[in-house]
């Protein structure tokens, strides 16, 4: 009894450190090829500069529109019933189960110079296809549903007996939203935020079928690691730009996490390390 | 015109519909059994449900009317809501819940209730009690027309619910706020307000004071919520004014009460005696049998003997060394005794 309840531990410890290696061994792996010395060299290149500034704008445009339209649809579908509501959850989800190069695809097709909206964005002026406003459009297509869905949780946990003695107590609903609902839902929010905006960082198939890869215009991080990847003698410098994203993404992780969850509470941060734990 | 008016209220709810037409003045407690919809009317009159039809008024304020259009927004209406599980707010101290009602001046309603103490503790730190106080502080500081109280006493535990019982009984008497509470604890509503309504599946069956409520019960179910034994049986003979009704189960009862036929007869436990030995006196509706339970409840001894419950003091069962199966008499006088159904002569 003794001994089959010993192997039945070490066969899950090995089972359990064998998963947790192989996800740990392409990072490990990086870090290692891009000693610290090759990996400053490289990234002082233009291609990587030029990367790093396209990714740093249009992340934040991206998670900026996310914010300002995912907020209000998530409490709207957290805390109405109506009819269409598990079709709006099913929208909002749609970009999570849509491969991003059909996602890429669709939105040449919407907003490409012969797609659905071409004539009436060309009657204005705009075009949007292989311009930075597309980087913008595909990452928050692609990275939406990770906050929206977060969000809806979020608002969702808050007890609507709060938000009905905040009422009684004279404060409208917009009071109401800014000091009862948002401070309660804060921390889900910033976890959804965190994990949102880590996948737009990585945004890789919609970016390049709608915007293109052009140095310094449209060509993101994982977009000019494809590049150079592609190029003759490029695998150095790819690995070196794909530690230089690692290290960008963990550094705005973690500082979007000291931003939005300070001063915080306990529930702040734990749930908040389950937001970059499913995100890893 | 009363402090609070509501004209045929009909709010739909999940398997009844709502319909309440009230007038109150004071303090008034609905009392009802869970999912009677007493916290409903208490949404209704806060604004935070609609109902489909009728009007609701408050000291001759028009805040609800459907025919006339009229739907005050909740922030409006001037409600003082205690909700039953108080719904502070936990990311705000204190002296910042009571604030969120009124800017400054906080002060006075944290000393009134005696939580100033307190003042910079979070909710989730505080007592039960001292949550409920605070949640009063809280609906007080928006200087409220009327105010709603939803089972201020149900999430306390007993001794802490004795102590509130008595504060709260002061301040409502010190504050002369029109006050509407709901509970299902008839002791509790009979205790703090002057008037209970007791409301049954949406409807209100009875409304009066409580000694209106115990001594002319409407129905069997407003005799059994004040807490009396029902006993139900048949009248078999009327001599000199005193009528015998013979119990399912073969027990016969007297009533100085006039009935005829099948009937319901209520009896209130502290009107019940217990004792060891058959009692002499022949006035009396005396019942024998095996103690079927014993429930001690602060002070108060419930003994369940036959088809009735008696209400007697700890002392007295000590005296009486009561335990259960052991055999007693159970008097109560036959004036003690009231027709709550049938029985029409």
């Amino acid at each position: 009894m003794f001994v089959r309840r010993l192997l039945l531990a070490v066969l899950l410890a090995g089972a359990a450190a064998l998963a947790l290696a192989f996800l740990v061994l392409p990072l490990v792996a990086i870090f290692v090829h891009a000693s610290p010395g090759r990996l400053l060299s490289q990234l002082s290149s233009p291609v990587a500069t030029d990367a790093f500034v396209v990714t740093l704008k249009t992340s934040v445009g991206a998670q900026a529109l996310i914010v300002l339209f995912g907020t209000p649809t998530a409490y709207l579908i957290a805390t109405r019933r109506f009819v269409g509501r598990s079709l709006a959850i099913t929208l909002v989800e749609l970009p999570l189960v849509l491969p991003p190069a059909v996602a890429g695809i669709g939105l040449l097709a919407a907003f490409g110079r012969v797609g659905l909206l071409g004539d009436s964005l060309g009657a204005l002026g705009i075009t949007l296809p292989f311009t930075q406003a597309a980087v913008v459009i595909a990452v928050a297509y692609v990275a939406s549903p990770l906050y929206v869905r977060q969000a809806i949780a979020a608002f969702e946990t808050v007890d609507p007996n709060l938000v009905a003695a905040s009422r009684t107590l004279g404060a409208g609903p917009s009071r109401t939203f800014a000091r009862v609902v948002l401070p309660l839902a804060r921390a889900g929010l910033a976890a959804g935020l965190a994990l949102s905006f880590a996948r737009g960082l990585g945004e890789f198939g919609a970016t390049i079928m709608f915007a293109g890869s052009l140095q310094g215009v449209t060509q993101t991080l994982p977009l000019a690691i494809y590049a150079q990847f592609d190029q003759a003698q490029g695998f150095d410098a790819a690995v070196a730009l794909g530690a230089a994203l690692v290290l960008v993404s963990l550094v705005l992780l973690l500082s979007l996490r000291l931003l939005l969850s300070w001063p915080s509470s306990s529930s702040t941060r734990s749930s908040f390390r389950f937001g970059l734990s499913t995100s890893g | 015109m009363a402090e609070l008016l509501l004209d045929e209220i009909l709010v739909p709810l999940r398997s009844f519909d709502l319909r309440l037409s009230l007038e109150a003045d004071g303090v008034l407690a609905l009392a009802g059994p869970s999912g009677a919809g007493k916290s409903t009317v208490l949404r209704a009159i806060a604004g935070l449900v609609s109902p489909r039809s009728g009007a609701i008024a408050v000291s001759g304020e028009t805040w609800f009317d459907r025919r006339r259009r009229i739907d005050v927004p909740v922030d409006e209406r001037g409600v003082g809501f205690v909700f039953q599980d108080y719904a502070l707010f936990p990311h705000m101290s204190v002296r910042r819940n009571v604030e969120y009602a009124r800017r400054g001046g906080a002060d006075r309603y944290l000393e009134l209730l005696g939580i100033s103490h307190l003042a910079e503790s979070r909710p989730l730190e505080l007592s039960g009690g001292e949550r409920q106080r605070v949640a009063l502080a809280r609906a007080l500081a928006r200087d409220p027309k009327i105010l709603l109280l939803d089972e201020p006493l149900a999430a306390l535990d007993t001794h802490t619910k004795a102590i509130v019982r008595h504060e709260l009984q002061e301040l409502l008497a010190e504050l002369a706020i029109p006050t509407l509470f709901v509970t299902h604890d008839f002791a509790d509503a009979a205790a703090l307000a002057g008037r209970v309504g007791v409301l049954v599946d949406g409807e209100v069956r009875q409304v009066g004071t409580p000694r209106e409520l115990i001594a002319r019960p409407a129905d069997p179910f407003v005799a059994s919520f004040a807490g009396a034994n029902l006993l139900g049986g048949h009248v078999t003979s009327t001599v000199d004014g005193v009528v015998r009704v013979l119990l399912a189960d073969g027990t016969s009862v007297a009533t100085t009460e006039t009935a005829r036929g099948e009937v319901v007869l209520a009896v209130y436990p502290w009107d019940v005696t217990l004792s060891a030995e058959p009692p002499h006196d022949s006035a009396l509706n005396v019942i024998e049998a095996p103690i079927r339970s014993i429930a001690e409840l602060g002070g108060r001894v419930r003994v369940g003997v036959g088809p009735v419950t008696a209400e007697i003091t700890a002392e007295s069962r000590r005296r009486l060394d009561l335990e259960v199966g052991r055999r007693v008499f159970a008097a109560f006088k036959a004036t003690g005794t009231r027709i709550v159904a049938g029985g029409d002569a």
